[in-house]
C-alpha cells in the first residue's frame, strides 16, 4: 500500500491544552490583609479572554479608598516582616516558587485565558522565569550584606507596585521577589485587563502561610495605581508600562522622598551584519518581535539588516513568516496567540495604517484570522526610513520595521537615534565586531547571537526614555533597600 | 509511492552562489572560498529551534498520518558481518509486509544491505516497489583508494542497487582537501549513472562542528548528490534533529539557488515513534511539504519501524500490544 500525499502541508490537528486544570471562580475581591473583600464602593469590572471575548470573571475595582486600606495593611505587617531574619524570609519565598512549579501548568492556562498569548509561551517561557526568580531572590534573602550595599542595608517600607499586562505573573514576579526578598511589604495593582493570575498568586501567598499583609494585590484601573502612586505612605514606587504613565508618574513622586524605578516603553534594534549565522538570525527576528504577538517593551522591533545581505535576509523571514500558526491560545502548535485588547489592537491598526500612508511596503503572510476575538497578522514594513513614524513609535504589536545600513558606523548611528533605549541585538559570527558594537549601543540589555533571553540573575532596565532603575539580579536588589 | 518523481535528477547545479560550478570547483582554494563562505552557523540558536520544533503536538488523523508516511520512510537495515542471506530475506519480507497482521500497513522504502546481499534483497522484494540500497565505498570508514571505493559500487550497481549510500573521506575533508572529497562523489556518481540514486554520508558525528555539516551539505550537493545522509550508524553520535534541521536548510537553500532539488536521510539512532514525527515536524517546517514523501526524505533506521508498528496498531485498536505482535525481523 502505499500513502496518498496530501496536497495541503502536514495539517496539524488541534492539540487544545485542558481548561479543567484551572477553576476560575465567578467573581474575585480584592486581596487585602490577607482576605478577599470587596471594594469599598462595591465598584466591579469583568476580565475577558481576548481570543474569544468570554467573560471569565468579575473582579472588584479598587479605588483610593482601597488603596488607603491596602497601604495601611501593608504598613502594619512592615514592622514584623522586615524585622524576620533574611533566612526566615527565604523560606517563603522558596515555599512560594515551589508552589507556582507545582501550579505552573494551571496558571500558565490561567494567563493564557486571559491575556491571549500562546501557551507554549507561558508554559515555556513565562511560568519557568516565574519560580525562577522566586528562586533566585529567595537565595539573596539572607546574603543581603554580601550583595556589595553596606554592611546592613535595610528595606523601604511599603513598595507600591503597578504591573502591565504583556506578563501579568512574570512582572508580579519582577516586582514581588525582590521587594520581599529585602523585607519590604507589597501594594500591587494588575492590569486592568489581566487581573486573574495575580489573584490566583494572592492564594499562593496564603497557601504559602505567607503572614497577612505582607502582599496586597488591589486589581483595578489607571485611577487605583494613580492613588497607589500618589499615597503619602508609599516608600517606593515601582512602574512597568508605557512611557507616558510612566512620565506621569515621574511627576507625581518628584519632590517626595519616595524612591522609584521605571520600566517603559522601547524600540530595540535588532542588527544583522552580513557575516551573521542568517537561518538563526531569521529565529532570532521572529523571536524578538513575535514573541507575546510583539507586546514586549523590549521587542526587536526594528530590525537593521546590512544591504548586503537583505535581500536573502528577507526571503528567509518571509518564508518563515508563512510557517506560523495563529489562532487559539490554548492550542499547543499556536505561535501568535491574540492581541490583548481591542484598544491596544486598534492603537496597532492606527500606527500599520500611517506607516502604509507613509510610504513603507506592507507585508503578511496570508493567515486567516478568527471571527471572535483581538487579532492581527504578523506584519512586515520594508522601505522603511528612520523619519517614519513606524521606525520611532512604539507600536506593541507583531509588526517589525526593517531598516537596511552599509557599516557597523551607521547601524549604531541608526540604533541609537531613538527616544528609547530598552534593548538590541547584534548578530555577527564576529566576536570583536559583536564587543566593539555592543560597546556602543545606548541600550540596558544587548543580546548577540540570540534574542528576549531573560535570566533572573541579568538585570534589566532602560537608558533615555525607556525608564531607570534596574530589575533582576544582584542590581534589582538595590531598588528596594536604602543605600 | 510517487511514480511521477524522477528517479535521476536532470543536470546538476550549474550556478551557485553567483558563480559558475566550474569556477567553484576549478581549485581547492576556489571551492575552499565557497564553502567557507556559506553563513555560519550558531550552535545554540540551532538546537534551540530543533528543540523548539519537538514541542509541536501531533495528535489524532495527523498522528496516524504521520505513522505511516514515517513507515514509507524507512531504509529497513542490516549491515552486520554476520548477515546471512536467510537474513536478508527475511528484511525484505518485513519491507514488504511490515505489519503480517495488517496488510493496510505500507511498505518501507527500502531495504539497506551491504553490496554482496543486494542481489538477495532485489529478488526478496521483487515486484513490491520496495527499493534495494547498499553501502558501497569501504562503509563505514571509507579509508580505501578510489578504485577500491568504484570497484565496490560497480559491483552494487550490476547486482541490481538502486541506491548506493557512499561515505565520504572524513579525513580528507577535515583536512580541507574538499576537492578530493567532491571528486570522489563525482566519480561514484558516474559509476552510478543513471541506474541508482546516490546517497552521500558524511559522517556528521565525525566532522563535529555543524559549520563544517553545512559546508560537507553543499559539497555533496554540489557533486551530484542525490540525497545527503548524516551518518553511518556505526559512531556514537548519528542522526540529531539539530544536524537533521541543518541538513533540510541545505538542501532547500540549494533547491532555491539551483533548482534542483536534494533528499535528506537522517541515519542512526532514532527509535522511537515520537522521535519520528518530530523529523517529519523538521521536514515539514523547513524544507517544505515538497520533501514530505521517500523520494526525498528517508530514516536510516532498523528499530524505528516495529515501534512505529506498535503505534500503528495501538492507534487502529486503542490498545497497546507489545513487542511480541510485532515481527522480530
Amino acid at each position: 500500500m502505499t500513502i496518498e500525499k496530501r496536497s495541503a502541508a502536514f495539517e496539524y490537528a488541534p492539540a487544545p491544552e485542558s481548561r479543567s486544570v484551572v477553576d476560575i471562580a465567578p467573581s474575585y475581591g480584592l486581596f487585602i490583609d490577607g482576605e478577599f473583600v470587596e471594594a469599598a464602593d462595591g465598584k466591579v469590572f469583568k476580565s475577558i479572554s481576548p481570543a474569544t471575548e468570554e467573560v471569565l470573571s468579575e473582579v472588584a475595582r479598587a479605588g483610593a479608598e482601597d488603596v488607603d486600606r491596602a497601604v495601611r495593611a501593608a504598613r502594619a505587617a512592615f514592622g514584623k516582616w522586615s524585622a524576620l531574619p533574611g533566612s526566615e524570609r527565604a523560606k517563603y519565598l522558596f515555599r512560594i516558587a515551589r508552589i507556582i512549579q507545582e501550579r505552573s501548568r494551571e496558571l500558565a492556562v490561567l494567563e493564557t485565558l486571559d491575556n491571549g498569548k500562546p501557551i507554549r509561551e507561558t508554559r515555556d517561557a513565562d511560568l519557568p522565569l516565574v519560580a525562577a526568580h522566586f528562586f533566585y531572590y529567595a537565595g539573596w534573602a539572607d546574603k543581603l550584606e554580601h550583595a556589595g550595599f553596606g554592611a546592613a542595608p535595610q528595606p523601604l517600607g511599603v513598595a507600591g507596585q503597578v504591573i502591565p499586562w504583556n506578563f501579568p505573573l512574570l512582572m508580579l514576579a519582577w516586582k514581588i521577589a525582590p521587594a520581599l526578598a529585602t523585607g519590604n511589604t507589597v501594594v500591587l495593582k494588575p492590569a486592568e485587563t489581566t487581573p486573574l493570575s495575580a489573584l490566583f498568586f494572592a492564594d499562593i501567598c496564603r497557601q504559602a502561610g505567607l503572614p497577612k499583609g505582607v502582599v496586597n494585590i488591589l486589581p483595578g484601573y489607571g485611577d487605583a495605581g494613580a492613588a497607589l502612586v500618589a499615597h503619602p505612605d508609599v516608600n517606593k514606587v515601582a512602574f512597568t508600562g508605557s512611557t507616558a504613565v510612566g512620565k506621569e508618574i515621574a511627576r507625581t513622586v518628584a519632590g517626595t522622598r519616595k524612591k522609584l524605578t521605571l520600566e517603559l516603553g522601547g524600540k530595540g534594534a535588532n542588527i544583522v551584519f552580513d557575516d551573521a549565522p542568517l537561518d538563526q538570525a531569521v529565529e532570532g527576528i521572529v523571536n524578538g518581535i513575535f514573541f507575546n504577538q510583539g507586546q514586549v517593551c523590549c521587542a526587536g522591533s526594528r530590525l537593521l539588516v546590512q544591504e548586503s545581505v537583505q535581500d536573502e535576509l528577507l526571503d528567509s523571514l518571509k518564508r518563515r513568516l508563512s510557517t506560523l500558526r495563529l489562532g487559539d491560545p490554548l492550542d499547543k502548535n499556536t505561535d501568535i496567540g491574540a492581541i490583548n485588547s481591542a484598544e491596544q489592537l486598534a492603537r496597532i491598526t492606527t500606527l500599520t495604517e500611517q506607516g502604509e500612508a507613509e510610504g513603507a511596503t506592507r507585508w503578511s503572510p496570508a493567515c486567516e484570522l478568527p471571527s471572535a476575538g483581538y487579532w492581527f497578522a504578523p506584519t512586515l514594513f520594508t522601505n522603511v526610513t528612520q523619519a517614519h513614524t513606524v521606525a520611532r513609535d512604539e507600536i506593541f504589536g507583531p509588526v517589525l520595521s526593517v531598516l537596511t545600513f552599509r557599516t557597523p558606523d551607521e547601524a549604531v548611528a541608526k540604533a541609537n537615534n531613538t527616544q528609547y533605549g530598552l534593548s538590541a541585538g547584534i548578530w555577527s559570527e564576529k566576536g570583536s565586531r559583536i564587543l566593539a558594537v555592543a560597546g556602543k549601543l545606548r541600550a540596558g540589555v544587548v543580546w548577540s547571537n540570540t534574542f528576549n533571553k531573560f535570566d533572573p540573575a541579568s538585570p534589566f532596565g532602560g537608558y533615555k526614555e525607556s525608564g531607570f532603575g534596574r530589575e533582576g539580579g544582584r542590581h534589582g536588589l538595590e531598588a528596594y533597600l536604602d543605600v | 509511492m510517487p511514480s511521477t518523481a524522477p528517479t535521476a535528477q536532470s543536470p546538476t547545479a550549474e550556478r551557485v552562489g553567483g558563480s559558475s560550478l566550474a569556477d567553484v570547483t576549478a581549485s581547492d582554494s576556489t571551492l575552499r572560498r565557497f564553502l567557507h563562505g556559506l553563513p555560519g552557523v550558531d550552535a545554540v540558536g540551532l538546537e534551540a529551534r530543533a528543540a523548539s520544533l519537538g514541542t509541536r503536538s501531533i495528535k489524532a488523523a495527523s498522528k496516524a498520518y504521520a505513522i505511516d508516511l514515517a513507515i514509507s520512510m524507512v531504509d529497513l537495515t542490516t549491515l552486520e558481518g554476520a548477515d546471512t542471506p536467510g537474513k536478508v530475506r527475511a528484511l525484505g519480507a518485513k519491507a514488504v509486509h511490515p505489519d503480517p497482521t495488517d496488510r493496510t500497513a505500507p511498505t518501507t522504502a527500502a531495504v539497506c544491505v551491504y553490496p554482496d546481499m543486494v542481489a538477495v534483497a532485489k529478488e526478496a522484494v521483487a515486484g513490491s516497489g520496495v527499493k534495494v540500497a547498499s553501502v558501497a565505498t569501504a562503509f563505514p570508514a571509507g579509508r580505501a583508494a578510489l578504485d577500491v571505493k568504484l570497484a565496490d559500487v560497480r559491483d552494487a550497481v550490476a547486482a541490481g542497487a538502486d541506491e548506493i549510500d557512499m561515505v565520504i573521506d572524513r579525513g580528507a575533508f577535515l583536512a580541507g582537501r574538499y576537492l578530493k572529497v567532491y571528486d570522489e562523489i563525482v566519480a561514484v556518481k558516474q559509476v552510478c549513472g543513471t541506474d541508482a540514486r546516490l546517497k552521500v554520508i558524511f559522517e556528521t558525528g565525525e566532522l563535529s562542528t555543524y559549520d563544517n555539516i553545512r559546508r560537507a551539505s553543499w559539497l555533496g550537493m554540489l557533486a551530484g548528490a542525490d540525497f545527503i545522509k548524516t551518518s553511518t550508524g556505526k559512531v556514537a553520535v548519528n542522526a540529531t534533529p539539530a544536524n537533521t534541521l541543518l541538513m533540510l536548510e541545505a538542501v532547500r537553500d540549494f533547491r532555491a539557488q539551483t533548482g534542483v532539488q536534494v533528499g535528506v536521510k537522517p541515519a542512526g539512532g532514532i527509535r522511537t515513534s515520537k522521535d519520528a514525527v518530530k523529523f517529519l515536524v523538521l521536514v515539514n517546517e523547513t524544507a517544505g511539504e515538497d520533501w514530505l514523501d521517500n523520494h526525498w526524505f528517508r530514516f536510516g533506521a532498523s528499530s524505528l519501524l516495529n515501534d512505529l508498528l506498535m503505534q500503528r496498531q495501538k492507534l487502529a485498536t486503542g490498545r497497546y500490544s507489545g513487542p511480541d505482535y510485532v515481527t522480530v525481523d
